[in-house]
Order: C-alpha cells, then structure tokens, then sequence
C-alpha cells in the first residue's frame, strides 16, 4: 500500500491558475473523493499526479518525490484514467488492455507471457472476455469505459487516479465498476483518487470527499460533512435537499427553484 | 487445466501473415527477374539479368519496403492515416536538390567521382526536414505534432516556389527534372542498391525496433506518457529513421508517390491495425508491391519506359479511392 501526498500543489495554464497551493495526504489503502463544479480544478490535480501537466510544488509516493522518477517508473507507481479517454476505432478489446503492461516491457522488448495472462486475467474478471477480440470502435460507451478501467488495473500500479470513471455508465453499471474498484481496493491495497459529479455515489464509496472551488480547498472530510444543503448551494449554486440515511449513507437530491 | 483464457490476448507478432508476405515476395523477386523487354527466363542473356534486371528489381524492392514502411510509420507518429512519408518536405526537398544539379548542367559533372545527383537529393531531403524540425519545434507548444506538420507544409511551399524560379530560369532541363520527380528505376546498377542499402537497413531496424510504441501513441501522447513512454524521444526517433531512409530512396528513385499510402492501407485492412503486425508486413509487401508494379512500365512501352511514378499513381489514385470507400462502409 502507498500514500500520495500533495504539498503546495500549484497548476497553472499560462496565466490561468487551476489549482492554487492543494495540500492534502491520502492515506494508504484511502479512497479520496474530489468533488467541485465544472472547472474547480478537479482534473488538474489528477494530471499533475500523473505527470502531464507542469506545476509546482511537490506529489510525494510513500515519501519520496514523483518529479525524480522517470515516465516509466511513474507508471508503474501511478495508473491514471483520463476524463475523456482516447479510444482507436480499430484497435481491440485486449490490445487496448494490453497498453497497461507498457511500464514493464523494456524499450525494445516484447510483452511475456505473463502480460498476456495478466490481461487475459483483468479481462475475465471484469467480464470483458466477449470483448476482447472486438474493435473499440464497435462498442458501446459503457463497455469502453470498462475497458479503460481494466488498463488502469492490468498496469498493478498502487494508486489509481480516475477522472470521473463511470460517467458514461448506466446506474447498474456504474455501481457495478465502483464496485469492483472497491473491491480491487481492498485485495491490492490501492489508493485511489477519484473525480466524480455524482454526489451521492461520491459519498458512499469514497472514504473522505475534499470540495473545490476555483481551485482552493473549501471542505474535506467524511460525506456527512462535507455533503451539506448550505455548502452546496453555496458552491455549486444549486438548490438541494441532502437526505441522512441511518447507516450513513447520504443522499443528495436535486430540488426545483420555487420561483 | 492449461490456461487457455491467455490465447484471449493475441501476440503481438504478424503470426501467419508472416510467411504469406514472404512467398508474396519471394514470386515477386523471380517474376521481376524473368520478365524483361530483352525476352523471359532462359532467352535473356545471364549478363542482362545480372547486371539489368538483378539490381533494378532489388532496388524497386528497396525503394518500396522503405516508403511503406516509412509511411506505416509517419502514420503512426502523427496519428494520421492518410499521412505519407513526404509530409515534412523530403520530397520537395529532394527536388530542389536535384534540379540545381540539373541546372548546374549534368554534362559539367559527368566526369565526377561521385555522382551528385543523389547526393544533392539527400541533402536537399534531409535539410528541408531539418529545417520543418526546427520550426516546428520552435513553435511547438502543442505535443501533438500539429505544428510540425505545418512547418513541414511551409518548407515544401518554399523549397517548391525555389525550384519553380530555378526552373524558369533554365528552361531547358525542365523535361530531365521532370523525368526525375516521376521516379525512375530505370538506370539502376549495382552501385545505386549499394549506396542505398545501409540507410535502408539502420532505418528499417529503428523503426521495426519502435513498432510497440507506434502502438501506444496511438491513445494519444498524454496518455501515452502516462503509461511510461517517453513521447518526444520516440517521436523523434521515428521521424528521424523514416526521413533518412526516405531521403536515400528518393535520391535513387525519384519521387514515386501512393506507395507509403496504398501499402500500410492494404495491410491495415487484411491483417489488422496494430502496429506490430503492421510494420514488418509492410516493409515485406512494399517491396512487392513495386517489383510488381515496374513490370507493366518496362515490358509496356518498351523501349520508351513510363515512369514508375505515373503507373503507381495510376493504380494507386484508384485503389486509394477504393480503400476509402471500404473503409466507410466498415465503420
Ligand atoms: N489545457 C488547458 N489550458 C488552459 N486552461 C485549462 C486547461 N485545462 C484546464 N484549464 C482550466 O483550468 C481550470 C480547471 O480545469 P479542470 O479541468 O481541472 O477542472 P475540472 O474540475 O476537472 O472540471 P470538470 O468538472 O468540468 O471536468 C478551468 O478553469 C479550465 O478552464
Ligand atoms: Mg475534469
């Protein structure tokens, strides 16, 4: 199991800032949750971890800085499954999967057999075999999206980061993925850091949401507090009833303006 | 209980298209090498098929393994199927080259040691790439290799407008320029199979050794780097080996279109489009694709030939239209 630390994490895009100075310590085997409207800077934390945006401050792994790792290493560090995924119309089923062993095959070497089990493996598990011979461009929204969060496992990395990994998914299908990432949570020991709109699902997997705004922090903590009527509306300029269920579980529903 | 579920996740290797590309091949050597205009297999004199036939059938074989698989592999690189190994200015360059060695006057440099036409088409190629790397990367702020392209459609503009004020300057070697931008494999000797074969096998071994990486660009250069690639390096070292290799045909050949195209399409098709497949298939189906397609141009008008150029250009415009109307009504 790993910890991910942030420590005064600051993106810009040129002279936009996205996220200003984000500290934050996800524990390992933690599910962290980022919630926030459109543009609070939700992705960008995200793209930081996984390298692809410049930024300052320091993303610490068990302690030690990403920034000295190589691409490589990284990889094999952080799996990282993008908002809008880029999907080869003519690419198939198990070759995409397949593209989660590229930290481990060496710069001119071949996948092993293992990387062939691995991936047949990840498949089989997440009920994908029918799929594994068919072109992406012929499935549905909601298979590829299953697709895309086997890669993320097929690379064995201790933290996942998914921006928003279930929102071309019907409702079964979105618990089921949550689901499965949970559970894969529990037998590896990963860490994940997700973004998600959906509020209430948000809630009841993640062991802790942090809520951003303009790209500061403005609540953390456990559903129940963070998940608020008051803080919502303020935040998100919605009119909202939030709904405590007595195992815990809270619920947010929308409301129509009373005008 | 052997695990069969693993033969779910198909090996990266071209399997059984592997030899059939290399029977393809191998008919094509021996028909190339039979038929002639000086008569077929037993008529002709060894010497003709040594010293004529041999070296231009393996020259063509060259020229079309290289502009294949330096096409498959641009394609890759830039993530644009309909991308062709000239893209970032070779060929224009390559003909600026050749037109001032032309200009300069063939009969001032016929005693030379060297012959400068190709030497002047090399460097012509592989400055005007030079130069389209520069700018592009000057300005590159995009990873997508947008801004490279467009660099490369600025230099082939100017290196082309330079040769156009070139020509009009000395109007009459316009026909031997021409007869040079249409391709010909027609004087081809020994000696210009040697001069290209090394370019040919160190690019070839380059990008056949970055196939798997061709096929992780292909989710994108963000996610490529999330899965570990070192996107730029591999983009450089690609575009690196294709242009040199294209650089040393097209100084032998000429510009001879379609093939970087029509190749990896055909391939794309009947075996799939992974990248591993697809290299090595190419660069054994390019070679006989225009071994096969120089017959027709030397047996046809015999003894004036028609330029490889023309007839690639007649069957490739046609199949090319065709494989993108399959390729509609697939998807
Ligand atoms: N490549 C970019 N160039 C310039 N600005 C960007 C870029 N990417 C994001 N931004 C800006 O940074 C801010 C934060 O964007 P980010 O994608 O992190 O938001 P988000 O919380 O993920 O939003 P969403 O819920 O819509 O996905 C936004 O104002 C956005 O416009
Ligand atoms: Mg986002």
């Amino acid at each position: 199991m790993s910890s991910l630390a942030f420590r005064r994490l600051t993106v810009r895009y040129g002279k936009r800032t996205a996220i200003t100075s984000f500290d934050d310590l996800v524990r390992p085997g933690e599910w962290l949750c980022l919630i926030g409207p459109n543009g609070a800077g939700k992705s960008s934390i995200l793209r930081a971890a996984a390298g692809l945006v410049v930024h300052s401050g320091e993303i610490e792994v068990d302690g030690a800085p990403l920034s000295i790792r190589s691409a490589r290493r990284r990889a094999e560090l952080v799996a990282y499954v993008p908002q809008s995924p880029e999907l080869p119309a003519d690419m198939t089923g198990a070759e995409y999967v397949l593209l989660g062993r590229t930290p481990y095959i060496g710069y001119f070497g071949v996948e092993t057999d293992h990387d062939r089990s691995m991936v047949a493996n990840v498949l089989e598990r997440l009920d994908l075999a029918d799929l594994a011979r068919r072109h992406l461009g012929t499935m549905s929204g909601g298979e590829r999206q299953r697709l895309v969060i086997a890669r993320a496992l097929a690379q064995e990395a201790p933290i996942m980061l998914l921006d928003e990994p279930t929102s071309a998914l019907d409702i079964g299908h979105q618990q089921q993925a949550l689901e499965l990432v949970d559970r894969l949570r529990h037998e590896h020991g990963l860490t994940v850091v997700s973004a998600m709109h959906d509020l209430t699902l948000a809630g009841l997997y993640a062991d802790r949401l942090t809520l951003l705004h303009e790209g500061h922090v403005v609540s953390t903590g456990s559903a129940a507090h963070v998940l608020r009527a008051e803080t919502l509306s303020e935040f998100y300029g919605v009119n909202v009833m939030v709904h405590h269920d007595d195992d815990g579980t809270v619920v947010v529903v929308p409301k129509r303006a009373i005008s | 209980m052997a695990d069969r579920r693993i033969d779910r996740v198909p090996r990266g290797n071209p399997a059984l298209w592997l030899p059939l590309a290399t029977v393809l091949l191998l008919g094509a050597l021996v028909l190339g090498v039979m038929i002639g205009p000086a008569g077929n297999w037993g008529s002709a004199s060894w010497n003709i098929i040594w010293n004529v036939r041999m070296p231009r059938v393996v020259l063509a074989g060259l020229v079309g393994a290289m502009l294949s698989l330096a096409g498959a592999s641009y394609q890759g690189v830039f993530r644009n199927p309909l991308v062709d190994p000239y893209l970032l200015g070779v060929a224009a360059g390559a003909g600026l080259g050749a037109t001032i060695v032309f200009a300069v006057g063939r009969s001032s440099t016929s005693g030379w040691l060297i012959d400068p036409l190709p030497l002047a088409a090399f460097l012509g190629g592989s400055i005007a790439v030079l130069v389209t790397y520069l700018v592009g990367a000057s300005f590159g702020a995009d990873r997508s290799g947008v801004t490279l392209v467009l660099a490369g459609v600025a230099v082939t503009s100017l290196a082309t407008a330079i040769q156009a004020f070139v020509l009009q300057r000395n109007n009459d070697v316009i026909r031997e320029v021409y007869g040079w931008i249409l391709g010909r494999l027609t004087v081809a000797s020994w000696s210009d199979v040697r001069l290209v074969l090394p370019y040919v096998i160190v690019s070839s071994v380059v990008l056949l050794m970055h196939r798997r990486h061709l096929d992780v660009l292909r989710v994108g250069d963000d996610e490529a780097a999330a899965l570990g690639t070192h996107v730029p390096r591999v983009r450089l070292a690609v575009v690196v080996a294709a242009t040199m290799g294209t650089a040393a045909v097209v100084s032998v050949s000429g510009l001879i279109g379609f093939v970087g195209i029509i190749v990896p399409h055909f391939i794309r098709l009947v075996a799939g489009s992974s990248y591993r497949r697809l290299l090595p298939l190419t660069l054994l189906v390019g070679a006989a694709f225009l071994i096969l397609v120089d017959i027709p141009g030397r047996v046809l008008q015999d003894p004036a030939e028609t330029p490889i150029g023309v007839v690639t250009a007649f069957f490739g415009a046609p199949f090319f239209i065709l494989l993108l109307r399959t390729r509609r009504t697939a998807s």
